[in-house]
């Protein structure tokens, strides 16, 4: 008895010490935002203030980058989800002796430093469009690199969440679609497309996160131009200033609230499915009393 | 003129799925399975064209001929851009010997040093995390209770909605000889002047392990989540110690996850560039960091080509032997 009272104590400081080591430094940070010293400075505190998230306003690097970001995240995301979608959907057709070679290449930005991903597109591109000076003008351009580079691993995180769900797919489902006489394509559009919709929303959803808090790739491949995060790390680099403690304090509090959202919506969600098979049960019930 | 090396790269790719749709062809007609419905049939020409238009954007631009480029480009000397693909252009294993080599003649240590630096410590901080994180996510995926799991799950999430350049930057704020850490040492009086813990590394290596514990503890505990309780039971009631149970039961079952946890934290310690940039000491090297320099300070793009594809080469070599040592194939590692 005494023994398994010991064993859940240790746990419960393990955790505690695990959680520790993850939400401390991010706490100790979080207090140098509100702590007026200069050099980003926890204890002791001298006097509460604000300037540094007024400061985080008036950097004009910072919110250029984060314009940047935001444009960057939504090029990928357009890139990224269909080519991902298009993927998945390749790959469970695929001949199946090219199968693998097509698993490997689709797969492998995933085991690639981000660095390399970032050199290997700068290096390519700048190849291909220095061909004429009208396409090295237009086209070689920092955004549309960090968008080509980032897409380059992003659209294999949305196939494979592409892939999960698709393993989940009932084909019985598109048969009886096709026995009604709907043509492949509206198979696509009215079986397939609405049922991989929740996939669709989570690649999406990190499509957009990971391409905006992306450095090692995005930092080769702007070239001259800025996101959030590499104008952060410029500024990491030189020194510190609470303004960062400040941009980290936002980030965590829109995080906070979107986690917090994200947890009613499901718990909502759940509610209604097992409200829904309630009913299902019951009117079940109904109809086989109703028939006998 | 000779034919360009970098034309070559541009049509490789092109001629393989030229022989793999010749190949498909063949089996195509050579099977006699009236049901079969060709690719264009099952798909609709429209959408069947968006897809390949779409994939093999994807696959060809973005992933397998910006990679050959890299390797071609690292076969090349370093060139200013007018001589470029000019007669001086011709290809070469320079950029590779001078890893080994200095051009004086001596061993380049930095570079080496700094390469199985990098190794070692992405080995040793792979080690660490999963130390650090087997027995959370033995607890979330066996013994906890599902309402506290939520919990649990929800804290190891949030942290990580911060980038990794903030998360870098408030163990600095940590670290630092004027950080809290050294403060509360010195108020304790365990030291009298601050430890350097930036100088001697510790700040890179916890900030690796920091970087990416989420990236070691999701795979473990998916591993783990789907072995059968009454396994653990079984073993218990036979009366196996707690460490055996993990040893015989837990270990060799969640074997696919620990392999892919590792691979991953390995890969991305190895590739990393911000924990180094910004916690490591002023003398510490990381391979990366080297790579870095040669795009950014030296413009010496084929030799961090090369490097790249030493750096690419040695950490996909390392990942297939943990695999081999593990029995675990790579499929099962990727899910």
């Amino acid at each position: 008895m005494k023994s398994a009272w010991v064993l859940r104590g240790m746990i419960g400081f393990y955790i505690f010490l695990f959680f520790l080591y993850l939400f401390g430094p991010l706490m100790v940070m979080g207090i140098t935002a509100f702590n007026t010293p200069a050099y980003p400075q926890a204890w002791p505190f001298e006097e509460f203030t604000l300037d540094w998230f007024v400061k985080l306003w008036n950097h004009r690097a910072m919110m250029e980058g984060l314009q940047n970001s935001i444009i960057i995240g939504l090029g990928v995301v357009a890139l990224s989800v269909p080519a991902g979608l298009a993927a998945s959907i390749i790959m469970s057709q695929i001949y199946h002796r090219a199968r693998s070679l097509y698993y490997l290449v689709t797969i492998s930005p995933l085991l690639t430093p981000g660095v390399i991903i970032g050199i290997s597109t700068v290096i390519f591109w700048k190849d291909v469009l220095s061909v004429t000076e009208f396409t090295k003008a237009t086209f070689y351009d920092g955004m549309i690199l960090a968008v080509f580079g980032q897409s380059s691993f992003i659209s294999a995180y949305c196939l494979l969440i592409f892939m999960a769900r698709l393993t989940r797919f009932d084909r019985a489902q598109e048969e009886a679609a096709l026995d009604l006489g709907a043509s492949y394509p509206q198979v696509f559009w009215h079986i397939l497309l609405p049922f991989l919709k929740p996939a669709i929303v989570s690649a999406v959803v990190i499509a957009f996160l990971s391409s905006f808090e992306n450095y090692n790739t995005t930092t080769f491949a702007i070239l001259a131009d800025k996101t959030l995060v590499t104008v952060l790390a410029g500024e990491v680099r030189q020194g510190t200033t609470p303004a960062l403690s400040a941009l980290a304090v936002i980030i965590i509090g829109i995080s906070l609230v979107g986690a917090l959202v994200y947890e009613v919506l499901k718990r909502r969600e759940q509610a209604r499915t097992v409200r829904a098979q309630r009913a299902a049960i019951l009117a079940e019930r109904v109809e086989a009393e109703a028939a006998a | 003129m000779p034919v360009s090396s970098r034309l070559v790269a541009l049509i490789v790719p092109f001629v393989v799925i030229a022989i793999f749709w010749l190949m498909a062809r063949r089996e195509a007609q050579r099977s006699q399975d009236p049901t079969r419905k060709s690719y264009f049939e099952r798909n609709g020409t429209t959408l069947g064209i968006v897809f390949i238009l779409l994939v093999a954007f994807w696959t060809l631009f973005l992933v397998v001929l910006p990679y050959l480029y890299m390797v071609v480009e690292s076969f090349h000397p370093t060139l200013p851009p007018p001589k470029r693909g000019g007669p001086e252009d011709v290809l070469t294993l320079a950029q590779y010997k001078s890893l080994v080599v200095l051009p004086t003649g001596g061993t380049n240590v930095t570079h080496m040093g700094a390469f199985v630096f990098s190794i070692v410590a992405s080995i040793a901080v792979t080690a660490l995390n999963f130390a650090i994180c087997y027995p959370l996510a033995y607890y979330m995926a066996q013994a906890g209770s599902a309402q506290k799991v939520r919990l649990v799950m929800l804290g190891l999430i949030v942290p990580y909605w911060v980038n990794e350049i903030l998360r870098a930057f408030s163990l600095r704020l940590l670290l630092a000889s004027k950080g809290l850490i050294n403060q509360a040492l010195m108020a304790i009086g365990l030291t009298d002047a601050p430890i350097d813990f930036l100088g001697n590394n510790v700040g890179l290596y916890v900030g690796l392990s920091y970087a990416y514990l989420l990236i070691m503890i999701f795979p473990l505990y998916n591993a783990i989540e789907s072995l059968d309780k009454n396994q653990i039971e079984a073993a218990r009631d036979l009366g196996a110690p707690w460490w055996r149970i993990h040893w015989d039961v837990v270990i060799p079952y969640a074997k696919p996850g620990i392999a892919s946890g590792c691979t991953m934290v390995f890969m991305l310690c190895a590739g990393s560039l911000a924990a180094p940039l910004f916690l490591g000491g002023p003398r510490t090297l990381w391979f990366t960091s080297v790579i870095y320099n040669f795009f950014f300070q030296a413009f010496n793009w084929p030799r961090g080509a090369a490097y790249s594809f030493i750096l690419l080469i040695a950490c996909i070599a390392l990942v297939m032997l943990m695999l081999r040592l593990f029995k675990v194939s790579l499929g099962e590692t990727i899910k």
